[in-house]
């Protein structure tokens, strides 16, 4: 009897009655989704701790840091050697204002901050209004009614180059964008016709309404669009490279001069018959005739994913504020305009940052740097809060493609079209550019290179607009910037 | 100076928050009187909250509008608490702290938001809080309830067959409906009727055939909120039907369809709804469109970033900025202005609802009144789930409300019904004990 009993039980403990079964599956299902808000809550926190600033320093939600500068002084905008390119100064009755000691200078790359923000005061805002300094020195700021000061921004702008790029253009319509290569630090950019940043608020209605291709606010160096003409030959030479590993330097071509295809004819810059050309002559004398043979010779879409590899129609690795580049292209695309596109004429557009960019990736062996104009942020009391230390992006060419190309460009100034440079007393390399853009009127003068050419140092790249000939407009204002690094006195 | 308190006020509304979330799960440690204590404590934090914020938003705007908002919010949450101590001495003290916890944050961030829908939310809690107030008193003295599952049936069908017939388009989703002039989400209540009619009809049986049966009625009540467009409460009914499966036949063969069903219908919704590609695009990547499609969640993330850990500060942050953010992204706004940890206090104040709708389902004995509390609990839950999850892109958006806490009438009329079918079963329980024990004494 009594073992009876005890067999029930233990029955009873193995069989659970169809409620506890129900209150088990219940406890279950709560601990799975406790399990779920857990990951939620941990998303969170990573969120707010590592990727929180990158996320609310976008210009986008800048009206939101705009709520900080009740509380916050905006910090200064340095110089890579600490000159003030920027900074807040309190006048008499307590009133903030932005002054730019190197007026328009700095225009484009620095920006403004009255009526909206460009250049690194967008970029930086975020930084700008952050105050790192001591907790306590805030509580008392606070407490006592005054603003905590800004962190400061430490930009890897050169004077120096900035002023000898801004010289170097001189009143031309164009810009210029000075990098170094290894690093990928954006040392000059220029854009031409400039504007006084402290006077943005006073001449705003002259700034927006004027016309007839001034655009005075527009940085030219990274947002304006050219047709790239002959410097797109570098990316039309490496595609023939691509498909040629091994025999590219077999390539040769009879130039007189006009180069016709069924019922289509171009001709070289103002009709020039260079004779017989190898691939490295084609290329130092900007021959279009070879360049369209070569582009009709490339199978079927070998150029355009070059030139998607180059990042023509994709997103750049850039912060600041950019214009994207125009590039269409079919991948069975007609005799025209593989014609066209070869030689960097058609629909093709891009900025001058990023011809840099292509022309960095040369000179550092194939490897893209992320350009950055932010060197590294400090408190009000100069300690660093913040490091940008270089990052690599990616890799555009192989080091030998990187190689070959380096040749290329030293012979357009040793023997081609980058003559302005021959005599220099450092070995620089190039490619020049005409661009025609409109009939009737004169072409624009591309220059994009390195110097010096053995172990580049920095990489120039110039547009002047409806400067005629690259060779003759642009090379030489690249030489006057080079000098100003490199020349010895 | 209303500045500086506006800034300092961020650290005492954090830590009352805080103080009240810990006692909420401090109170399943304890035993039966101290919980009362608890409870004292919980309904203090909560009116010094209430105050405090209230304050600080008076200095910053110096609107005598508010301060009087803010006496008759008190007038009702004395009187919400009044009611229920008069008429159910066996409640659950800390339903009802929660239940005016999260109304209160509701009523600071909606008056901050706009004071105008402040107001008009006020005045649909009252009403739905005086309406709901008899719940538990039906369900104690009806007992059929769990007899007429094919009742629910046919009142959640037919209402959302309306709704698909002649509802109004809004944010790409056919959901609301107008009666009378007033305008009305019926899913929000079909929800309620679908937990019911599910809990019924296990209650009965749980055979082969039973649950074909009741899987067939329920996929048609997911089809026609599909066919409407409205996806976020078809995953919601989705997600407690498998789970209300799962707990009434214990198979878990039926938990492992149901998420390979879910997959399959997320596939199958991409392919078949533009709104679908356009939210998971914004969520992959909000920023490759940040002019339109990722706007929304752009800003949402621009508000929790920027408000930090403490947040900015009632008024100081800028979360008008986020489109519907009274609504879907009321979350984003809490976390702006009053701060990330508030915010998280939040989601752990709805996480302790759940739990102690799941410890109440369990004490009780009808397995009709089990299912309830479970079905009930995860549509709250898995709502809060979407909706805080969709703010901070750690889901694609769904666009559901946080519930008691977004503006939206039907929203908290629903969430009053959930809460108070609920409570009426804790009543019921704690009725019968207290029977059995007198029973027992005499």
């Amino acid at each position: 009897m009594r073992l009876n009993i005890k067999r029930e039980n233990k029955k009873e403990k193995r069989k659970p009655s169809p409620g506890e079964k129900m209150n088990k599956n219940m406890l279950g299902l709560g601990y799975g989704v406790v399990i779920l808000f857990m990951c939620l809550m941990v998303y969170m926190v990573y969120f707010l701790t590592v990727q929180k600033e990158e996320i609310i320093g976008n210009p986008y939600n800048n009206p939101r840091l705009d709520k900080f500068s009740g509380q916050v002084e905006r910090g200064r905008i340095l110089g890579n050697d600490r000159t003030v390119l920027a900074e807040t100064r309190t006048g008499e009755n307590g009133e903030e204002i932005r002054v730019y000691p190197f007026g328009e200078l700095f225009a484009h790359g620095v920006g403004y901050s009255t009526r909206g923000k460009t250049g690194l005061e967008a970029l930086a805002n975020f930084y700008l209004l952050s105050s790192h300094i001591n907790p306590l020195s805030q509580a008392m700021a606070r407490l006592s009614g005054r603003k905590s000061p800004g962190d400061w921004v430490v930009t890897t702008l050169d004077l120096k180059l900035q002023q000898a790029a801004a010289e170097a253009l001189g009143d031309q319509r164009g810009a210029v964008v000075v990098m170094e290569p290894s690093t990928g630090r954006i040392l000059a950019m220029v854009s031409k016709p400039g504007f006084d940043p402290n006077g943005v608020e006073a001449d705003w209605e002259s700034l927006v309404s004027e016309d007839g291709g001034q655009a005075r606010l527009l940085n030219r160096a990274a947002q304006g669009l050219y047709p790239p003409g002959s410097v797109f030959k570098i990316v039309t030479v490496l595609a023939y490279i691509r498909q040629h590993p091994d025999d590219y330097d077999q390539f040769h071509f009879d130039c007189d001069g006009h180069f016709e295809r069924g019922d289509y004819t171009i001709q070289c810059y103002h009709g020039n018959a260079h004779g017989s050309q190898d691939i490295f002559q084609a290329f130092a004398n900007s021959c279009n005739g070879a360049f369209a043979a070569m582009g009709l010779e490339l199978d079927p879409g070998r150029l355009l994913d070059t030139a998607t590899g180059l990042l023509f129609g994709q997103d750049l690795p850039v912060d600041m504020a950019y214009t994207g580049s125009r590039f269409s292209m079919e991948r069975e695309a007609g005799d025209w305009d593989i014609i066209q596109t070869s030689i960097g004429q058609g629909l093709t557009q891009m900025t001058p940052l990023h011809n840099a960019l292509i022309t960095a990736a040369i000179a550092n062996n194939g490897v893209l740097m992320r350009p950055c104009l932010l060197d590294h942020v400090e408190n009000g009391a100069g300690d660093v809060v913040k490091d940008f230390s270089p990052e690599v992006w990616g890799e555009l060419m192989t080091p030998r493609e990187a190689e070959i190309l380096k040749t290329m460009m030293k012979q357009v100034v040793t023997e081609g079209t980058g003559s302005a440079l021959r005599d220099a007393d450092y070995t620089a390399a190039g490619k020049t550019g005409s661009a025609q853009f409109e009939t009737g009127k004169d072409s624009h003068a591309w220059f994009t290179g390195f110097a010096p050419a053995e172990d580049p140092r920095i990489v120039v790249t110039v547009i002047v607009e409806e400067g005629g000939s690259g060779g003759q407009t642009a090379a030489p204002v690249a030489r006057n910037i080079f000098d100003a690094l490199l020349s010895t006195p | 100076m209303a500045d500086f308190i506006a800034d300092i006020s961020r650290y005492p509304l954090t830590l009352l928050i805080a103080l009240y979330t810990y006692w909420n799960f401090r109170y399943f440690g304890v035993r039966e009187e101290k919980r009362r204590r608890i409870c004292g404590r919980q309904a203090f934090l909560m009116y010094l909250l209430h105050f405090l914020a209230y304050g600080v938003m008076f200095l910053q705007t110096q609107d005598w509008k508010l301060p009087v908002f803010y006496v008759v919010q008190a007038v009702f949450f004395w009187c919400y608490f009044a009611c229920f101590r008069r008429f159910y001495p066996n409640r659950s003290h800390i339903l009802v702290n929660n239940v005016c916890m999260l109304l209160c944050v509701g009523f600071i961030i909606l008056a901050r938001l706009s004071f105008e829908k402040a107001v008009r939310q006020f005045i649909i809690v009252v009403f739905s809080g005086a309406v709901t107030m008899v719940i538990p008193f039906i369900m104690d003295h009806i007992w059929q309830l769990g007899k007429i599952p094919w009742l629910y049936a046919i009142l959640g069908l037919g209402l959302l067959l309306a709704v698909y017939s002649r509802g109004e388009t809004s944010y790409g989703a056919q959901i609301s409906l107008t009666v009378a002039g007033l305008s009305m989400q019926p899913s929000e209540f079909v929800k309620i009727s679908f937990v019911f009619f599910t809990a019924a009809m296990f209650y009965r049986s749980t055979s082969r055939r039973q649950v074909l049966v009741t899987t067939a009625v329920a996929a048609l009540h997911v089809l026609i909120l599909a066919a409407s467009k409205d996806l976020g409460s078809a995953l919601i009914f989705f997600i407690t039907y498998v789970f209300l499966l799962f707990a009434a036949t214990s198979n878990w063969k039926y938990l492992g369809l149901g998420i390979g069903g879910a997959c399959l219908a997320s596939a199958a919704s991409w392919a078949m709804f533009s709104h679908v590609r356009v939210r998971v695009m914004a969520w992959l990547d909000p920023w490759a469109d940040i002019d339109n499609r990722g706007y929304q969640i752009a800003q949402s993330l621009f508000a929790i970033g920027t408000g930090g850990w403490f947040g900015m500060g009632l008024f100081k942050g800028l979360p008008n900025r986020i489109p519907v953010v009274e609504k879907d992204f009321v979350f984003s706004a809490i976390s702006e202005e009053l701060g990330a940890l508030f915010a998280v206090c939040v989601l752990l104040i709805c996480l302790g609802c759940f739990l102690q709708f799941l410890m109440i389902g369990c004490r009780m004995e009808a397995v009709f009144y089990k299912l309830i509390a479970l079905g009930l609990g995860t549509q709250y839950i898995v709502q809060v789930f979407l909706t805080a999850g969709g703010a901070t892109k750690f889901i694609p958006s769904t666009g559901v409300t946080l519930p008691f806490v977004s503006y939206g009438g039907s929203s908290i009329l629903s969430t009053f019904i959930l809460f108070s079918v609920i409570q009426g079963l804790y009543i019921l329980k704690e009725n019968q004990e207290e029977e059995e024990r007198y029973e027992a004494e005499y």
